[in-house]
């Protein structure tokens, strides 16, 4: 039912943890759903410079976190801003239709970390 | 790899090597219509009828109260229909209890569509039904009772002895979805005074597509298929012979075993329960602690999520199952983890291991092993986990 990058994706994982003074972090997801994401970004001039994540969830949760870290490390905040579930999905050789939500959480909890960049990092 | 080491015998078993070798002629060479008057067809007849025989002499009922079904679920709707118009007179009102199979919660929720009250007893922390709830329950109008004899999630016993004797006393018929107990625990249906019974043959390492119901023989049978005389009338199409064959032969095994199966099956379920208690900190066992079925493990282990254990497990060789939503195909999890009282978060990080024959104590110390390293991976990988586990 998964794919390959998935299945590799949830088995190593890339950029699991925490980023100690990070520059923003988001928490998106809730326990009793079955699934939390936090991920925690390092933005120096504008690019995200690191990105860590940590993930309860099912196989799906874990892959599409590791994959959308992957697909924003090095990019700029709009371009950050711009990545989709879809996006991330099709990076992992598409989902299962139930497993959809799972990459709706990766894009969320980007756009979270990237909100909180924000508000500490008021423009002008 | 290594071998697979294969522990979800709870949601299926494989067909034993035995009862494979009995089915076997039942295609090719004695492959007759049991109803047909020539000598092919007599041949199967007997083998249908022996079969019967092997099953109700497993649970010490006659051979004309046992109705071959297509498995589990076809004899947990039977059931429920054929009891509630058996006792279409006294009543519209069903007792059952909040953690059966769907098998049972979703006929009565057809039957509330159809005009019927039910009651969904609860249950304990163990998964206990309280007798003394099931008798409160019962008014005027009560037509059937089905509580199940072994939960398939958390493998709780329930008193089902006692049920029956409270049914019974209040002229109530009384079904008892037994899929999980028969093969694990000693079933008699005069000893336990059930109306009705439900079972499923590859739960006991028969085939699948093939099951049975036990009636007790006074209560009115009625129609699950209309054509043919097959099953008395009340089930008609063509007998499915080879698996008939099969079941009839794999119970009989079962039975014959049950004593060597309840030995090394407890010996080995209590080494997994402590071995995983002593390694794993945070978890819990869900279920009763001894009036559970003797291969059941179910442990809900904090922080995690189900399915993220279950595909670790598999990338390890080892097979199990969870009662978490993400393999439940729902958002909800278990609907009998939730009826214990776990919170939601807990419920989504349990986990089920059940236990077979081929199992041995270097599988279990295999799980043993791999099981903790899983468990401390993933809990490095979640938000939830608290910084003295990390």
């Amino acid at each position: 039912m998964y794919s390959e990058k998935v299945m590799d994706h949830f088995a190593n994982p890339r950029n699991v943890g925490e980023i100690e003074g990070a520059s923003g972090s988001g928490t998106v997801g809730n326990a009793k759903c079955g699934d939390i994401m936090k991920m925690d970004i390092q933005v120096e001039n504008g690019i995200i410079v690191d990105v860590k994540f940590k993930t309860f969830g099912c196989a799906a949760a874990v892959a599409t976190s590791s994959m959308a870290t992957e697909m924003v490390k090095g990019k700029t905040i709009e371009e950050a801003l711009a990545l989709t579930n879809k996006a991330v999905a099709e990076a992992l050789d598409g989902l299962p239709p139930v497993k959809m939500h799972c990459s709706l959480l990766a894009e969320e909890a980007i756009h979270a970390a990237i909100e909180d960049y924000q508000k500490k990092h008021p423009q002008g | 790899m290594n071998k697979v080491i294969y522990m979800d015998n709870a949601a299926t078993t494989a067909t034993r090597p035995e009862v494979l070798e009995a089915m076997l002629p039942y295609f090719g060479q004695t492959f007759g219509n049991p109803s047909s008057i020539h000598g092919v067809g007599r041949e199967a007849r007997k083998a249908v009828e022996a079969a019967r025989k092997q099953v109700a002499d497993a649970i010490g009922a006659e051979a004309r109260e046992v109705y071959f079904s297509a498995g589990g679920s076809e004899s947990d709707n039977w059931a429920i229909r054929l009891g509630c118009a058996a006792m279409s007179k006294k009543g519209k009102h069903i007792i059952t209890s909040a953690i059966e199979h769907h098998a049972i919660l979703h006929t009565c929720e057809a039957m509330e569509k159809e005009g019927y009250r039910v009651t969904y007893l609860p249950v304990d922390e163990f998964g206990l039904v309280s007798v003394a709830d099931v008798e409160n329950a019962i008014c005027d109008d009560t037509a059937l009772i089905t509580i199940m004899a072994a939960n398939n999630e958390i493998g709780t016993l329930q008193p089902i002895k006692e049920i029956a004797e409270i049914a019974k006393a209040h002229g109530v018929l009384f079904h008892t979805d037994a899929v999980q107990a028969i093969g694990a625990i000693p079933v008699d249906v005069k000893e336990w005074g059930v109306d009705m019974l439900s079972m499923s043959g590859h739960k006991f390492h028969g085939p699948k597509g093939i099951g049975a119901l036990y009636v007790r023989k006074g209560i009115r049978m009625s129609n699950l298929i209309h054509g043919g005389a097959q099953e008395r009338g009340f089930r008609a199409g063509t007998e499915n012979l080879p698996a008939i064959v099969g079941i009839g032969k794999a119970i009989e095994l079962a039975v014959a075993e049950l004593p060597e199966y309840t030995e090394k099956m407890t010996a080995l379920r209590d080494r997994l329960i402590d071995g995983l208690t002593e390694r794993i900190p945070e978890i819990r066992l869900n279920g009763h602690r001894t009036k559970r079925l003797p291969a059941n493990v179910n442990i809900s282990i904090r922080y995690l999520e189900g399915e993220s254990i279950l595909m670790r497990l598999d990338l390890a060789g080892i097979e199990a199952s969870s009662g978490s939503a993400c393999t439940s195909g729902s958002l909800d999890p278990s609907h009998v983890l939730l009826a214990i009282g776990l919170p939601h978060e807990i419920a989504h990080g349990s986990l089920r291991l059940s236990l077979g024959m081929e199992n041995t104590e270097e599988e279990v110390e295999t799980v043993l092993n791999e099981l903790p390293k899983i468990v401390e991976n993933l809990r490095a990988m979640s938000p939830l986990t608290p910084a003295y586990l990390r």
